[in-house]
């Protein structure tokens, strides 16, 4: 760190724009009523830092409890509250908005060469709704917490849990409307507010996982508002919808809660194809394989994620034929994935591979959500989800793909884009060294999961019998090192904000239009609206990377 | 030397020992969901020792060297884009065929199969055998006999999970649930709650004792001797007043019970139903949506008079019921 000041006054270094979005404005009301997309994105990503830091703290204390047989730190009734929390707040308060909202919000309009998002207002109106859900769901751990599980199922969530079920399921419903209005400002965006010459086939694949995911944003979101809203009816009114006992279903909410939730998975995950493939080729310097499969793939995943929900109810005593319809269709949403593995494989075939920290991560998810993905196929397949539904083989294969998978591609989407964020670069060997820590305390934490599954640990005990505290004791050790790997990048990242070299505009020598601008970008983003000419990574012509090793 | 080599066994033997990777398999189908599960691990390491090694080969021969220029490359190519779509869809039939067999088989109790009723409740497992025992967090079976739970849940959702059986159902209030197997395998296994239930989720756990036959015909005779599930229910059919419209006799009010068990009942909005225990179920909680042709539909709801337990003992007794008994209830 002692040759930062040499680097930032090195001959020839770029200097600091004199005005960006960053600068442009000052204050608190600055940022708070800004309809820059920039800055709502970096709201964003200060709110589910937050998000995340609470849902983490959850999940420490539920490793440390798990140390001992008969837990180690927390009664029962407080695990389940811990389980409760991570649960709901990583999915719906993380992870949904995690990369759509900061990266999207960030870089859609500087990938396709607009000014800003099509509505701006309404933009920042829901990061306020979401805001508001953050807070409503931090207010309800605060006092006391809810013991339903993420899941919510009735008819344990509407008459039976003594926790209160009623604002949380509130505060997924109101942060729904601001998963909503996002999709749709990114399809109108996307549709028309794209440079003179970007055609669709121009654009980069970041653009099209984030259509087709704002797509899944707009068609199912509605859907979860409704399940949680028949909830909080029968939750306060005592209306009979779920519970037999008043003469609801109790696995009608299962199919609706479903509906939503398994494309939610898509949502999660398919922003992190996206900046893979923007990763895969900046640090191969080489043009992506199969451009348009990736493309499609993309679709083909938002459209198949409709139609498999079933398969988390192999075992709730829904038909033995619609088991089989659903296990068919979910191998069938295996395909587009396994292409893009092998596609992104391909890329890297006579390219001129370096290994900066983004593209360290972007290795690691091809690893992990190769692991997660082929785990899936257990699951799909019928006669091994009997016996591997509702245990640690689950959890094992879910983390693999959310947190292996979406975690991963955020952490690499971050440090790739940071330079261009904030126009400093970050220490790239203290990155590198994160990188590789959070790859190991991953797989230590989650792969004795698998075996413990298997085994037949149950998922959400608070206690388990003693042959199970080997694998319990590996897997807690593996998350104390996760969590530190997590604490470095928060403090070089902090660090650079001052002290890091100045970026430059494209510091890896990337291709993409948001690389042509400087960096921090104008609030207007360009100049000059840009004129598209060629085909999205086409190294052939890019820059020489100039990024310094700090 | 010798003896810290020998400790240095020791321990990894230990530390094998306890780091099981496999459950026990004690069920007629556990071996052979472990086949499955086999070639699927072995498909999940072939997979992704074949993209580890190709990355890891890709980033080492083609790492950046100073001066170097990407040559221009192929970046499509129709061939490997089919091949890598067709063959992971033929792995895909391949397991959807095998699992799906073996899930379907499973599913379908045997004929012969000796049933046994469970009620889930926060937070125990109650298990009613039809000869009488009742047994709370413990179930006893017989080894080589195909066993068929029917399952309700008093409150929530539970989950019925035998690990060392590879079975799990979830269940449900208000319906009933069943699930089987076949224990090849004398022991003591666990029984898990697997779908979470509330505070004492994870102490909703129990044992089950897999016995000889001689065994478990000495558990079954042994302790104090109690009236048959359907002994049980006949005095309920009596104290309810059941009898007094199902008589028996061709013209009384309701229809006769007897012999109707597993048999298509005409109902009076067309088409037939098989009476099951969930058709009696509703006939005698929600009667109102069971209209048997021929009579009329003046049946009294029993909801809140009976429970679960009661249930199956009425159910138990209308099942033993033979097509000649009349159903007086004595």
């Amino acid at each position: 760190m002692s040759t930062t000041a040499t680097i930032d006054h090195a001959p020839g270094a770029p200097a600091e724009p004199q005005i960006n979005y960053l600068n442009a404005r000052y204050g608190v009301r600055s940022w708070l009523l800004t309809l820059d997309h920039k800055r709502i994105g970096l709201l964003y990503l200060g709110t589910i830092t937050v998000m995340f830091v609470v849902g983490g703290i959850a999940a420490t204390m539920m490793r440390l409890n798990l140390l001992e047989p008969q837990g180690a730190l927390v009664e029962p009734e407080t695990y389940n509250k811990l389980f409760s929390t991570h649960g709901i707040v990583m999915v719906f308060f993380f992870l949904v908005p995690s990369i759509p909202a900061t990266l999207g919000n960030f870089l859609i309009p500087l990938m396709i060469g607009a000014r800003d998002v099509a509505f701006p207002k309404l933009n920042l109106l829901s990061w306020y709704i979401f805001a508001t859900a953050c807070c409503l769901m931090l207010y309800v751990v605060a006092t006391g917490g809810v013991d339903t599980g993420w899941t919510f199922y009735t008819p344990y969530s509407s008459l039976h849990s003594h926790t209160d079920v009623f604002l949380a399921a509130m505060a997924v419903f109101i942060g729904g409307f601001s998963s909503i209005l996002t999709g749709m400002n990114f399809v109108v965006t996307i549709h028309k507010m794209r440079a003179p010459g970007m055609t669709w086939f121009r654009l980069p694949l970041f653009i099209w996982a984030m259509y087709a995911t704002s797509l899944i944003f707009v068609l199912a979101t509605p859907v979860i508002a409704v399940t949680m809203f028949l909830l909080m009816l029968e939750r306060v009114l005592h209306v009979g919808i779920f519970d037999p006992a008043l003469g609801g279903d109790p696995l009608l909410f299962q199919h609706m809660f479903w509906f939503y939730s398994h494309p939610a998975v898509y949502i999660m995950i398919l922003p992190s194809m996206g900046v893979i493939s923007e990763l895969i080729t900046a640090f191969s310097r080489k043009k992506i394989f199969g451009y348009s499969f990736i493309a499609f793939s993309s679709l083909a995943i938002a459209v198949i994620s409709f139609l498999v929900w079933g398969h988390h109810m192999f075992v709730s005593g829904q038909s033995v034929y619609a088991g089989l319809v659903f296990s068919v269709l979910s191998f069938l949403v295996a395909i587009p994935s396994a292409v893009k593995v092998f596609n992104w494989t391909a890329t890297l075939y006579k390219g001129s591979i370096s290994y900066e920290a983004p593209m360290l991560y972007a290795l690691g998810f091809i690893g992990l959500f190769t692991i997660g993905g082929l785990t899936g196929l257990f699951l799909a397949s019928l006669a091994t989800d009997v016996h591997l539904n509702g245990t640690y083989f689950i959890v094992a294969h879910f983390h693999y793909i959310m947190v292996g998978g979406a975690v991963m591609a955020l952490m690499g989407g971050l440090h790739f884009w940071w330079p261009k964020i904030t126009g400093r670069l970050y220490p790239d060997l203290w990155a590198r060294f994160a990188a590789l820590v959070i790859f190991i305390g991953f797989n230590l934490t989650f792969f004795p999961q698998f075996i413990l599954g298997y085994l037949g640990m149950p998922r959400r005990y608070a206690m388990y019998p003693a042959e199970f505290q080997a694998l319990n004791v590996l897997s807690s050790a593996g998350a104390s090192v996760l969590a530190v790997g997590y604490v470095i990048p928060v403090i070089y990242l902090i660090w650079s904000l001052r002290n890091g070299p100045i970026a430059g505009p494209n510091p890896w020598g990337a291709k993409g239009l948001e690389w042509t601008t400087q960096s921090p970008p104008l609030t207007e983003n360009f100049v000059k609206t840009p004129i598209v000419t060629e085909e999205a990574y086409n190294y052939e012509t890019a820059p020489e990377p100039e990024v310094a090793r700090v | 030397m010798m003896g810290l080599t020998q400790f240095a066994l020791n321990s990894m033997a230990a530390l094998w020992a306890g780091l099981p990777l496999m459950p026990p398999a004690a069920s007629s189908i556990a071996e052979s969901v472990d086949h499955l599960y086999y070639f699927l691990t072995g498909i999940t390491v072939f997979f992704s020792v074949l993209i580890f090694s190709i990355i890891f080969y890709f980033m080492i021969k083609y790492r950046r060297r100073p001066g170097q220029k990407t040559e221009p490359e192929t970046h499509t190519s129709m061939f490997l884009e089919l091949s890598w779509t067709i063959i992971p869809s033929i792995i895909c039939v391949v397991i959807f065929v095998w699992s799906s067999a073996l899930f379907v088989r499973n599913a379908r109790p045997p004929a012969n199969a000796r049933e046994i009723f469970v009620i889930g409740k926060q937070w125990m497992w109650q298990i009613q055998h039809p000869e009488g025992p009742r047994e709370i967090d413990a179930l006893h079976v017989p080894v080589g006999e195909a066993i068929k739970l029917t399952m309700t849940s008093q409150d929530v959702i539970h989950g019925f999970y035998i690990p060392a059986f590879r079975v799990k159902k979830d269940v449900l209030p208000g319906r009933y649930t069943s699930v089987w197997f076949k224990a090849d395998q004398t022991g003591v296994y666990h029984l898990f709650c697997s779908q979470y239930c509330g505070t004492n989720h994870s102490e909703m756990i129990g044992w089950v004792y897999v016995m000889s036959p001689t065994d478990y015909a000495a558990w079954l005779s042994a302790g104090e001797q109690s009236e048959s599930l359907a002994q049980q229910g006949a005095r309920l059919f009596t104290q309810l007043g059941c009898d007094t419209c199902h008589t028996g006799a061709a013209s009384s009010t309701g229809p006769s019970l007897a012999g109707i068990y597993g048999k298509p009942e005409k109902m009076a909005t067309g088409g037939t139903r098989v009476v099951d225990d969930t058709f009696l179920r509703e006939a005698i909680l929600t009667p109102s949506t069971i209209h048997v042709a021929g009579f009329a539909q003046i049946m009294p709801t029993f909801t809140g008079q009976v429970n679960e337990e009661q249930l199956l003992q009425l159910i138990a007794y209308v099942k033993s019921l033979q097509p000649q008994e009349r159903t007086n209830g004595q």
